[in-house]
């Protein structure tokens, strides 16, 4: 018997304009942070700095299933998201750079990306601090009678921590329409996940709580998003939260900081090997769907949005130090 | 839109008074609710949300699971969402907990956005000592809160505070902390209705002109009764009541000391760096050759609060220590 995962993922596979389109934005979280991490060695950017390449079918196949009114919120590893959601790449590029044009003003940076009016809360830097915020704004819109879900990135990193535990409770125990995801990239920083974790198979701890899970094969954008919009469905039915385990790999160190010592470079080279962007190149060229002019073009539009939001950041300006106290509190409209 | 009630005199408790406060929210706003450990089946730890479940449901009065971070992280994300959540920490010890929610989050999100997230939520949780509950039950850490730009602490301690502070709150778009101070949910007091407070100000309790006291939550009653005690002896101390611990209402407290030449604060805190330390530079750097006397202070002695009723009295500030404090300080 099919699941619906395997219907939803055969019919992705054969639309070529929406693979197309799978590509190009991952190709574009690549190119970009290509160019971040460039920028960071060229001190333009500074801060904390974490980069996703390897992980990017993860963000692009989410993204997939989900509404403008549904809501993300993720972590400070969040470039690859936010671009995914449609937070703009000159403000988010303004933001790293620190000014007043980025997304948070420049005084969040790389680690606190917030766009409200693309319902993207975060960019946040608390490991697991952010899940119970997601949970609350999944409350919020059952408690409003909207049918939104919201989307929940998390690390597997993340999962020892009491408040994930305490989340999978709550959002059970409440049935919110929440999606969690966690990318589970085989490394917390610099310890291994057979050290960090009791039982490191993460999909198999939230049906303790209720919650129905799936691994899925985080280097397969197809699969990803065939099951999250399996997962979603199941959200906006009205049946309580849901849980995906996406298996990934982060290809660069924890952050600009890590000399990256604590893990073989075999595993590294073999993760390269089953990368999401040469895997989805290579199913679209068996099909014949990709010509080396499509992918000539990809790479050309790629290149001009990461240099259009280079350009911005460049122009951009510096908040004026008499600013520096606004916003502590609310500037309270006159009405 | 609504009607003005008349006014309307009513005896309550401070209890009752929080009680009615969240009800008139519940009440005024579809968007309020109420969510903690135990408000709802229980009716409260301090039994201030007592019937509210039966009346308004499960839907808006929320029993949580003992998980003090998470359950405010969710009335956070909520507020982030379009409601007005109340978060019920039982006490402060337990906020402790939430720290992480309360500091990193709500405190944080506006500043560190530009401007673009507020979040309009209001922490209520029990503070101080008084009913022998020992270390991890009573003590006065308001002023660790206070310490924390971008959030408002509110400490109301009269029956009419504690009925009108919530609303103003709520209506705030920023995160705002109410402690209500745990000895005195029993106290009464005579309030007239509907009350109209304002949780921007200090406010002068009792005028006078030879000393300030400056003060807040359950020492403001020890601080009233040893005003009378020095009446009667010929001394007559202004008594302030800080009534929002931040942002601290400098104008008022500055005019007060201004006038009466001498300060002492009177805080259930402990001394060393906390609201005591803070009211006292403020005073000494702004007003410092107006002042006749050093500025006093009395707080709870440097120690984890003690069970025993003989031993948390002694740690705690009191009327007679503010009585003979003052004759030292005029005299």
């Amino acid at each position: 018997m099919k699941t619906k995962t395997a219907e939803v993922k055969e019919a992705v596979k054969e639309d070529r304009e929406h693979l197309l389109e799978l590509l190009r934005q991952m190709i574009l979280i690549r190119r970009y942070e290509e160019k971040c991490s460039e920028l960071y060695q060229a001190t333009k950017i500074r801060g904390f700095m974490h980069l996703y390449i390897g992980e990017e079918a993860s963000a692009v196949g989410v993204m997939q299933a989900l509404t403008p009114e549904d809501s993300v919120v993720a972590t400070y590893r969040e470039h690859g998201q936010a671009l995914a959601r449609g937070v703009d790449g000159g403000e988010m590029m303004a933001e790293m750079y620190g000014k007043v044009e980025g997304s948070c003003r420049g005084r969040g940076g790389s680690m606190h990306i917030f766009d409200a009016k693309n319902r993207f809360f975060g960019g946040n830097a608390i490991v697991a601090g952010h899940l119970p915020l997601a949970v609350g704004i999944a409350l919020a819109d059952k408690m409003q009678n909207k049918p939104n879900v919201t989307a929940l990135f998390f690390g597997e990193g993340a999962t020892p921590e009491g408040e994930f535990h305490e989340s999978l409770n709550m959002s059970a125990l409440w049935q919110v329409p929440l999606l969690f995801i966690c990318e589970n990239n085989l490394w917390c920083m610099g310890t291994s996940i057979k050290y960090h974790s009791s039982n490191p198979e993460i999909y198999k701890k939230p049906p303790t709580y209720g919650i129905p899970s799936e691994r899925v094969d985080g280097m397969d954008v197809l699969a990803v998003e065939a099951a999250t919009k399996k997962a979603v469905q199941h959200i906006r039915d009205g049946n309580g939260p849901y849980f995906l385990e996406i298996m990934t790999y982060r290809y660069r160190p924890h952050s600009m900081f890590d000399a990256d010592t604590y893990r073989p470079k075999e595993e590294v080279e073999a993760w390269k090997q089953k990368d999401c962007i040469q895997r989805l190149q290579g199913y679209m060229g068996q099909k014949g769907w990709l010509s080396d002019q499509d992918l000539d073009a990809i790479e050309k539009n790629v290149a001009a949005e990461v240099q259009r939001a280079v350009d911005f950041a460049e122009a951009g300006t510096w908040e004026p130090v008499e600013d520096l106290t606004r916003f502590i509190y609310s500037e309270r409209r006159e009405s | 839109m609504t009607t003005a009630a008349a006014p309307e005199t009513v005896k309550w408790t401070y209890r009752e008074a929080c009680k009615q406060a969240i009800r008139d929210a519940l009440n005024r706003d579809p968007k309020v609710f109420l969510m903690g450990a135990d408000v709802g089946a229980y009716g409260g730890c301090f039994a201030v949300t007592k019937g509210l479940l039966q009346e308004y449901g499960r839907e808006r009065i929320r029993d949580c699971p003992l998980c003090e971070s998470t359950y405010t992280g969710i009335a956070l994300g909520a507020a982030m969402n379009g409601m007005r959540p109340i978060c019920e920490v039982m006490t402060v010890n337990f906020s402790l907990l939430a720290l992480d929610q309360i500091m990193n989050n709500a405190a944080t999100l506006l500043h560190m956005t530009g401007g673009m997230l507020n979040v309009p939520i209001v922490i209520r949780m029990a503070t101080g000592a008084g009913r022998q509950l020992a270390a991890q039950h009573a003590h006065a850490l308001e002023g660790w809160y206070a310490h924390i730009p971008g959030i408002k602490v509110l400490t109301p301690g009269t029956v009419e505070d504690a009925r009108g502070m919530l609303w103003p709150a709520l209506e705030d778009p920023d995160p705002v902390i109410i402690f209500e101070h745990q000895i005195m949910y029993n106290f009464e007091e005579t309030i007239t209705l509907p009350v109209n407070v304002d949780i921007d100000h200090a406010k002068v309790r009792r005028p006078g002109r030879d000393v300030t006291i400056l003060t807040y939550g359950a020492s403001l009653p020890k601080s009233m009764e040893a005003s009378n005690t020095l009446a009667a002896e010929g001394i007559e101390a202004e008594v302030v009541d800080l009534r929002t611990l931040r942002p601290l209402d400098n104008e008022t407290i500055l005019n007060s000391v201004g006038k009466t030449h001498r300060a002492l604060v009177v805080d259930e805190g402990w001394r060393s760096v906390g609201i005591s330390a803070e009211l006292s530079a403020r005073i000494t750097e702004n007003i410092f050759y107006e002042l006749d006397a050093p500025v006093g202070r009395i707080c709870s002695a440097e120690v984890p609060m003690p069970y025993s009723r003989h031993m948390e009295q002694a740690a705690l500030p009191q009327a007679a220590t503010i009585v003979e404090t003052v004759k030292g300080m005029v005299h």
